[in-house]
Formats: structure tokens, C-alpha cells, sequence
């Protein structure tokens, strides 16, 4: 039987895609509630843009939202795929102080003499977080105790091992400025700053902070080139459709969703722009997430953890080593987690006993208010880092406006259980 | 003296885009058994839905008017309480709670939330009288066999003080032995004035219980068959709209070489480590034929196979398997598929589909590498495959983007299959392939089946139903408590003469 590339048949074509000129309508409806997670951040955004009085879209505020929150958001691509493979990891937040507490050791207090070097202490913290991810996957992928058990008890132990570690209750810092750059540092400027507004002197001579205006031009560039190869990639992948016969999603469609997420790109470019540049920790999260999505939507490891994830048994079947499959899972899950201990560890500047404590939950949020579902099988990469988004800004707007630690929790329960109710009455409903 | 208990008159029932029955028209008179067939998809159970109460009054249109009085259910409650009590072809039972605790489930005699654990149980052993089961009320369900699950099932409906008693497909998982003990059971149920409606597959139980027959097809009755009326040849006519002249494709078989070869296999049950459970099988296929696999429920075959596909099943596996002569190994799944050999399982629901993912991402699952490059998967190649192979195993659905848990058991067995066939396999072994599904899908798995056949695969094929095998198989081989108990040419085979090897295996065994 030939299996090899065979043409698509002419009848196949036909039902590839609805025709006929409801298309466009039914096309906005599906598409609508796919992107009604991105326009819930924009509406919740522009709420608190006129809540705090324009400061939330200061570019002060958002890169700070950015360095606050994306230890939130490297850790969440792990979990998201902890949790479509049906699984759960309660560990993260103590993994990530556990590995900023070693960090820090390394750094601060033993003599490592050449190995203390932040780039070297850096990756060891990476490996080692693999490492934890596979003592833990171990017992979950080939002795089936449940991830919930196991987890809680790597939730219990790393944390214990962090503040062993730190020696009680004391933290170890500071932490050296080649380090902290990781979470505090911003792209250097190779091109060189362009001042379109010079700043304002006063009368001691000394310019006043914050007036005039100077473009990060590095920042903007790049902004601009992943603008461009964003359009152009899209433009590609529907050409290639097209010309194998298949219909893409209507052009109209098209034009208006990419318009609308390069404009807003490009606002969030210039106001970064307009501050020190990008954030470096938000290139790292950039990069991941675009290695996290082509991985769950183009690669066979990736369809083959949902598949898992929604039937276990019949991936097994078709010759998937679900074993092993589940500890590579945790090992990333690790090395995220460890990578979002040296995020928090840098931007602190010291490590701290409660660094990451109770974040896996802020992480599982993330997760599922971007739409994943419990029972595994079910999420997406971009729903994920927009739940963690949501959350971030919540988290920042309300301490903006003035809003009680406590109360803040509250809400933030609340729009978890909402946006799940959502999900699943819109669900089934259709 | 007989009078109508139940009628449901025009009954219309409409989900988003889909008709799923229009006017449909049930009667059914006072201590009958009436039976309601149709393929798969054809609304019998939808029907059953909505006179339990499940799509509650007001969701459908037409009326069901139920010992006289017009009924509006807007739950299962509802109906329960008049005497409706419907069993589900997925039984209800909670596992690990006993006999007794699943019949008065939610239904418990107590005071005061406190359990009479003695009424209860007395009240069981009644009722597990009636339904001719012999076991403990205290025996956990997961203990007893499926045939037994059945009768408490039916044992928990006379509990409510049945009056209709309605059955979804419920032998569909029994052996031939409780299949009929249940059928007699429905017969003596009917001396004392039950009355029942079954909804079956299996014709041969339908024309040997049934009163009346009602046939539904695309969602409408097209007809209701009086007792004199039934033969399998008439069902068969009105269900599919045409006639079957012929159950099975002609095929003319063009045999080669041997390709697979089974020595000496053993295994070992996966938790009694101390049971045998496959004994020293030896089996053959080749190029280009199909061989058979019969016996009883419980006799090993399923078991056989999977062991033999990457250990899938058992432990403490020995023996050896040889393709075109030459030894390979066997021991995981991905090199059981290397080596060319595919396993259709008979519970595609579990073990064959991931049922929220759309057909497409089934179909390529078993053969990633076969649609990608350096681990990348091409998206419009994947597309094309999908919608060649939906074409060529004639899959029917909107597109190759509909979730397989939408599809009816037919067109969901297709989509393993296409799966299969992806993989491109030399030796392919289908574990109850037309199980669950009905006549007109059933004759297209036939034909698929010849085709590969034509095309010089080896295929095995096990099968509860000797017909079936009898009319697609080459050569069959018999198999009992584990052990090939006989062989014979398709040609000279019978069903006696299977039914024969069976019974003097099991006098050599004991």
C-alpha cells in the first residue's frame, strides 16, 4: 500500500474546509472563542490602564510586569505539558528555591574559585533541575505512583533541602551583577540610542529623569524584523496551502489578525523602547515560548505527549513509549523549574528561603485558566502564557491601584474559577 | 387480553446541525419483548434517551404517552419512579463496592442516613435469586465476571419495581453460555408479565426472543414486524434499505510464502503470576491469507495477541516468532511495529483511540515518522494521508477534523484501522473487528479485509462469531483455556465442527 506523500484526492478538498459564504461568518465564530483568552487579557488590561491612571502601560511599569512575572511563565510551559500528558507537579515552587538557594551557594559561599562564574553556576542549576525532574518522572512514569503524591512529596522535601541550605531562616547574597542581569538587565543597544527628544536640563546642569525621548534603537529593530517575519511566514504557510489544494482560513481573516498582533507588538516594542530596551529575561521567555509552541504543534514528541495525554492506553498501543515519554516531561518540567529559581534568585539578588513558595499554584493557574484541561490531553502553549500573563497583570494592577494582598487572592481565585467555568459551559455547548 | 403500556408518537430530536430522529412511532403492548434494531448511528439510543428522561421534556418534540397518561420526564428520576428502568450497554456498577451496595445504591434502606446492612442484604439475595445468581451480596463487583455484572445490573432494576425494562445491547459483551441464560432470563421475565424492550445487534437473539420488531434507519421507524414476520433476511433488508444478497465479499485467495510464525508461546497471567494463561501456542500465516482465531470469551485469544504485540499483556512471555523465517524480537510495541506487525484491538474506545483528538491526529498516531521529516510533522502531507485514507476505508464524516469520540462505532473502527493500514504492516491482527457495529459497516471491514488480503498481507483475525469467520477466513484455528485445540481449512469447517474441537479440547485439558 503506497503511504508515501499521496496526493490528496479531489473529494478530500472539498471537505478540508466548509465552502460557501457562511464561511467567513462561521470562520470569526471559531476563531473568536479561540482568541476570547487574548481579548480577556486585552480587555483586563485596558481596565487597569484606566484604573491606575495610564501607569500600567508606563514603560517603567511594563517591564517590571515582565520581570515580576515571567519565572510565572517559563515555569508554566512546563506544566502545561505536565498537564495535557494527564499529570500534575505541586514541586515547582520548591525546586525553583532550592535551585536559587544553590545557586547562590555556589556563587557567594564556596570556595568554587573559576566554577563560581554565574554562566558555569548557571547551567550545573539547569542540569541539576533535570536531574530532580527525573528522580521524580522516575517514580511517576515506570512505577505509576500517582504525580500528585509524588510531587507533594518533592514539594515537601525541596523545600526543606532550600532552607537547610540557607542555614535556617537567613539568606545568602548578594548576588554578582553578571548573574542579576538575568532578571534585571536589558538587551545592550549595538546600534546605538536615538534621541528624538532631547532631555530636559535643569539648573544644576544635570538632566531631569524621565523627560525627553530616546529610542532603544537595537529594541526596535528587532521588534521590527519579528514583526516582518511574522507576516511573512503567515503569508507563506497560506500560500503553501493553497497551492496543495487546500483552503486557508479567509484572507479578510488573515489581514485583520495580523494587523491587529503587530500593531500591538509594536506598541509594546516602542514602549519598551522608550525605557532601557528589552528586558533580557524577556528575550529568554520570548525564545521559549516560540521553541515551546513549534514543539506542541509541529513535532512528533509533541503530538505524541497529547496523545498520551488524552488516551494513554491506545498511545501505548500504537507503539508510543508512554514511559518514557512521561519522564521527559518531568526532566523539562525540572530544568524549567530551575530556570525559574535562577530568574527569581537574580532578580532578588539574594537567594531567600520562601523564594518561589507557593508559586507551582500561580503556575497551575496559568495553566489552566489558558484552557488546559484536568483530565489531561487538552492545552495550548499561547493559552498558557496568556493565563500567566493574566495573572501577572492582575497581580501588578492591583498593587498598583492599592489593592490588599488579600483581597488580590481573592480576586485571583475567582477569575480561576471563572475562566474554567467558562471554558467548559462553552464546551458543552458546542 | 393485551393493551398498549408505552407509545411514543413522532418523536423528533434535534442536536445542533444534526437530525438524530425524526417522527419516530414506538409501540409496545403489555408483557412483550420488543425489540428495536438499526445500524449503528440510527437513533436507538437516542430514542431510549428521551423516554428515559435523560434529554428531558421540552428538548424533543412528539409525545410518550406510558400506561395510559401522557409523561413529561425531566429526568431519569422520573422515569425510574413510573417503572422505566433502562441498562445502559456500559454498565453502571461501581467496582469496589459489593453486590449489595451497588443494588440499593442511592436507594438504601436506612433510618435516618443510617444503613440497615441486614435488610439490605436479604433484600439482595432475593433479588439475585430471581435473576439466577449465585454469589456472596458481599462480593465486590470487580470479582465477578461480565456475564454476572449483567444480572446484578438487572438484579438493581427489579429493585425499583420495574415495569419496563429496557436493555441497550446487553449481550454485547457476553460469552455465548451467558448470553443465553440472559435471553432465558428476559423469557421468564415475560411469563410474569414484565415487559421489555431490547435493543440488540445480534439478530439470531432477536428473532429467537423477540414479539415484535421495530426497525429505525437514519432516525425513522421504517417498520414494526409481528412475530410471524421476523427472519434475519427481512431485519437485514429493512435495516440497511437494500437487500444483502451476500453477508460476505467473494474473494479469491492467492496465498504465498509463510510470514509470521509463532512457536511454543507462553505467558503468564500479569497479576496471578502462578496462572498460565497461553500454553505453548503455535500458529502460522501467509502471504496473502487470512486465518482465523476462534473459541469461546475467556479463551486466551486476546490475550495472545497482545502478549504477542510488544508484551502488551502478561509476564513470564516465552517463545518464538519468526518473520519470513528469520527470529525477531518482539519485546515493546515500536519494535512489534518495526517489524511490520499491527494489532487492531477490539476496544477501540480504550485501547484503540484517542477520542478528544480528531481523526486526522488518529489515523497518523501509530506512523508519526511516516508523515514528517527530522521529527517535524508536514502538516498538508499528514492532510492528505487523512483524506486518503478516510476515502479508502469510506470514513463518514464532515471532515477529517471531526473528534473520533463523535463517531459512531462503525466509522470509529475505520478510523483505527486506517490507522493500522498507515503503519503499513506485513501481518495484521484484528481482535473483533466488526464488534459493535452494524450490518453495512460491518460488510466494508469485510471488504477492507479482502483488499489487504489481495494486496499480500497476512492477517489474522479473531472472532466471536463463527459466521463471520466462516466467511471471510481461509484456514481456522480453534483455541481453548489457552491452548490451539484444532485446525481446519475455511472450506471444511463448520460450526458444529469448531463447536466440536472446542468441547474435546476441554475434555484433554481437565
Amino acid at each position: 500500500m503506497s503511504t508515501e506523500s499521496t496526493p490528496a484526492p479531489k473529494s478530500g478538498v472539498a471537505e478540508d474546509v466548509p465552502q460557501g459564504p457562511r464561511v467567513a461568518v462561521s470562520a470569526l465564530i471559531t476563531n473568536l472563542r479561540e482568541y476570547g483568552l487574548i481579548l480577556a487579557l486585552i480587555a483586563i488590561m485596558v481596565f487597569f490602564q484606566f484604573t491606575t491612571s495610564g501607569t500600567l502601560f508606563k514603560p517603567v511599569n511594563l517591564s517590571n510586569l515582565v520581570q515580576q512575572n515571567s519565572f510565572i511563565i517559563v515555569m508554566a510551559l512546563g506544566m502545561l505539558l505536565v498537564i495535557v500528558s494527564g499529570h500534575i507537579d505541586l514541586s515547582v515552587g520548591s525546586v525553583a528555591g532550592f535551585i536559587g538557594a544553590l545557586a547562590a551557594m555556589m556563587m557567594v559561599i564556596w570556595p568554587l574559585g573559576p566554577l563560581s562564574n554565574p554562566l558555569v553556576v548557571s547551567i550545573v542549576c539547569l542540569i541539576i533541575g533535570g536531574l530532580i525532574g527525573a528522580a521524580q518522572g522516575y517514580w511517576i512514569a515506570y512505577h505509576r505512583i500517582p504525580s500528585f503524591i509524588v510531587t507533594l512529596a518533592g514539594m515537601l522535601i525541596f523545600r526543606g533541602i532550600c532552607q537547610a541550605l540557607l542555614g535556617g531562616g537567613s539568606s545568602v547574597g548578594p548576588l554578582p551583577d553578571g548573574f542579576k542581569a538575568l532578571s534585571s538587565g536589558f538587551i545592550p543597544d549595538v546600534i546605538g540610542p536615538l534621541t528624538l527628544i532631547p532631555p530636559t536640563v535643569n539648573a544644576a546642569g544635570k538632566t531631569i529623569m524621565g523627560s525627553g525621548l530616546t529610542l532603544h534603537m537595537t529594541t526596535i529593530v528587532l521588534g521590527l524584523v519579528a514583526v516582518l517575519a511574522y507576516a511573512y511566514f503567515g503569508l507563506r504557510a497560506r500560500r503553501t496551502r493553497e497551492q496543495h489544494g487546500y483552503q486557508a482560513e479567509p484572507f479578510t481573516l488573515f489581514v485583520v489578525k495580523t494587523l491587529v498582533t503587530s500593531a500591538l507588538a509594536l506598541f509594546l516594542v516602542y514602549q519598551f523602547a522608550s525605557y532601557r530596551g528589552l528586558p533580557i529575561v524577556l528575550m529568554v521567555m520570548g525564545v521559549l515560548i516560540a521553541l515551546f509552541v513549534f514543539v506542541t504543534k509541529r513535532m512528533t514528541i509533541g503530538r505524541r505527549i497529547y496523545a498520551m495525554g488524552g488516551n494513554a492506553k491506545a498511545a501505548q498501543l500504537s507503539g508510543i513509549k508512554t514511559e518514557r515519554l512521561t519522564l521527559m516531561v518531568f526532566v523539562n518540567m525540572g530544568v524549567l523549574s530551575a530556570l525559574g529559581g535562577l530568574i527569581i534568585a537574580a532578580r532578588l539578588g539574594q537567594a531567600v528561603p520562601a523564594a518561589g513558595l507557593g508559586s507551582e499554584l500561580d503556575v497551575i493557574a496559568a495553566v489552566f485558566i489558558g484552557g488546559a484541561s484536568a483530565m489531561g490531553g487538552v492545552g495550548q502553549v499561547i493559552g498558557a502564557v496568556v493565563g500567566g500573563f493574566i495573572m501577572g497583570v492582575m497581580n501588578n494592577g492591583m498593587s498598583i491601584m492599592g489593592v490588599n494582598v488579600d483581597w488580590q487572592q481573592v480576586v485571583k481565585g475567582l477569575v480561576l474559577l471563572g475562566a474554567v467555568v467558562f471554558d467548559v459551559y462553552n464546551k458543552n455547548k458546542g | 387480553m393485551t393493551s398498549t403500556i408505552l407509545e411514543m408518537r413522532d418523536i423528533t430530536k434535534t442536536f445542533p446541525g444534526v437530525k438524530a430522529l425524526s417522527n419516530v412511532n414506538l409501540s409496545v403492548e403489555e408483557g412483550e419483548i420488543h425489540a428495536v434494531v438499526g445500524e449503528n448511528g440510527a437513533g436507538k439510543s437516542t430514542l431510549m434517551k428521551v423516554l428515559s428522561g435523560v434529554y428531558a421534556s421540552g428538548s424533543y418534540e412528539g409525545v410518550i404517552v406510558y400506561r395510559g397518561e401522557e409523561c413529561h420526564f425531566k429526568g431519569i428520576h422520573d422515569s425510574e419512579h413510573k417503572g422505566i428502568v433502562i441498562i445502559h450497554q456500559e454498565l453502571a456498577l461501581v467496582p469496589m463496592l459489593s453486590i449489595a451496595e451497588n443494588i440499593f445504591l442511592g436507594n438504601e434502606h436506612a433510618k435516618f442516613g443510617v444503613i440497615d446492612w441486614n435488610a439490605n442484604e436479604t433484600r439482595t439475595s432475593a433479588l439475585l435469586k430471581k435473576v439466577g445468581l449465585k454469589e456472596d451480596p458481599k462480593t465486590l463487583i470487580t470479582n465477578i465476571g461480565v456475564g454476572k455484572q449483567q444480572l446484578v445490573e438487572i438484579a438493581k432494576a427489579l429493585s425499583k419495581e420495574v415495569k419496563l425494562l429496557i436493555l441497550d445491547e446487553p449481550t454485547a459483551s457476553l460469552s455465548e453460555k451467558d448470553s443465553q441464560a440472559l435471553l432465558d432470563l428476559l423469557l421468564e421475565f415475560k411469563r410474569q408479565g414484565m415487559t421489555s424492550i431490547l435493543i440488540s445487534h445480534k439478530l439470531n437473539e432477536v428473532n429467537r426472543v423477540a414479539d415484535k420488531v421495530t426497525v429505525i434507519r437514519d432516525g425513522r421507524t421504517i417498520e414494526t414486524l409481528a412475530k410471524k414476520d421476523i427472519s434475519e433476511d427481512r431485519i437485514i433488508t429493512s435495516m440497511v434499505g437494500r437487500s444483502l444478497d451476500d453477508r460476505y465479499p467473494p474473494r479469491e485467495p492467492k496465498i504465498g510464502e509463510t510470514v509470521l510464525q509463532v512457536k511454543n508461546w507462553s505467558v503468564y497471567h500479569p497479576i496471578h503470576a502462578e496462572r498460565q494463561v497461553i500454553k505453548g501456542i503455535d500458529i502460522s500465516v501467509r502471504k496473502g491469507e487470512v486465518v482465523g482465531i476462534a473459541g469461546l470469551m475467556g479463551a486466551g485469544r486476546t490475550e495472545f495477541a497482545m502478549s504477542l504485540f510488544g508484551r502488551s499483556y502478561g509476564r513470564h512471555i516465552t517463545g518464538e516468532v519468526l518473520l519470513k523465517g528469520k527470529p525477531i524480537d518482539v519485546s515493546s510495541v515500536s519494535k512489534a511495529v518495526d517489524h511490520g506487525i499491527a494489532y487492531v484491538t477490539e476496544d477501540r474506545k480504550t485501547y484503540g483511540l484517542n477520542l478528544i483528538d480528531h481523526i486526522k491526529h488518529n489515523i497518523t498516531l501509530a506512523n508519526l515518522p511516516g508523515v514528517s521529516r527530522h521529527a517535524v510533522i508536514d502538516d498538508l502531507r499528514e492532510l492528505a494521508v487523512a483524506n486518503d485514507y478516510k476515502a479508502k476505508t469510506n470514513i463518514r464524516s464532515s471532515s477529517v477534523y471531526q473528534m473520533t469520540g463523535n463517531l459512531s462505532g462503525g466509522n470509529q473502527q475505520k478510523v483505527v484501522l486506517s490507522k493500522w493500514l498507515f503503519a503499513n504492516p506485513e501481518v495484521l491482527i484484528l481482535d473483533e473487528p466488526t464488534r459493535g457495529i452494524d450490518v453495512g459497516a460491518k460488510y466494508e471491514i469485510y471488504t477492507i479485509i479482502a483488499r489487504l488480503a489481495s494486496e499480500g498481507k497476512a492477517i489474522i483475525v479473531i472472532s466471536s462469531e463463527m459466521p463471520e469467520l466462516l466467511g471471510i477466513t481461509d484456514r481456522i484455528y480453534v483455541m481453548n483455556e489457552g491452548r490451539i485445540v484444532g485446525e481446519m481449512a475455511a472450506s471444511d469447517a463448520s460450526q458444529e465442527k469448531i463447536m466440536r474441537a472446542i468441547v474435546r479440547g476441554e475434555g484433554k485439558a481437565s
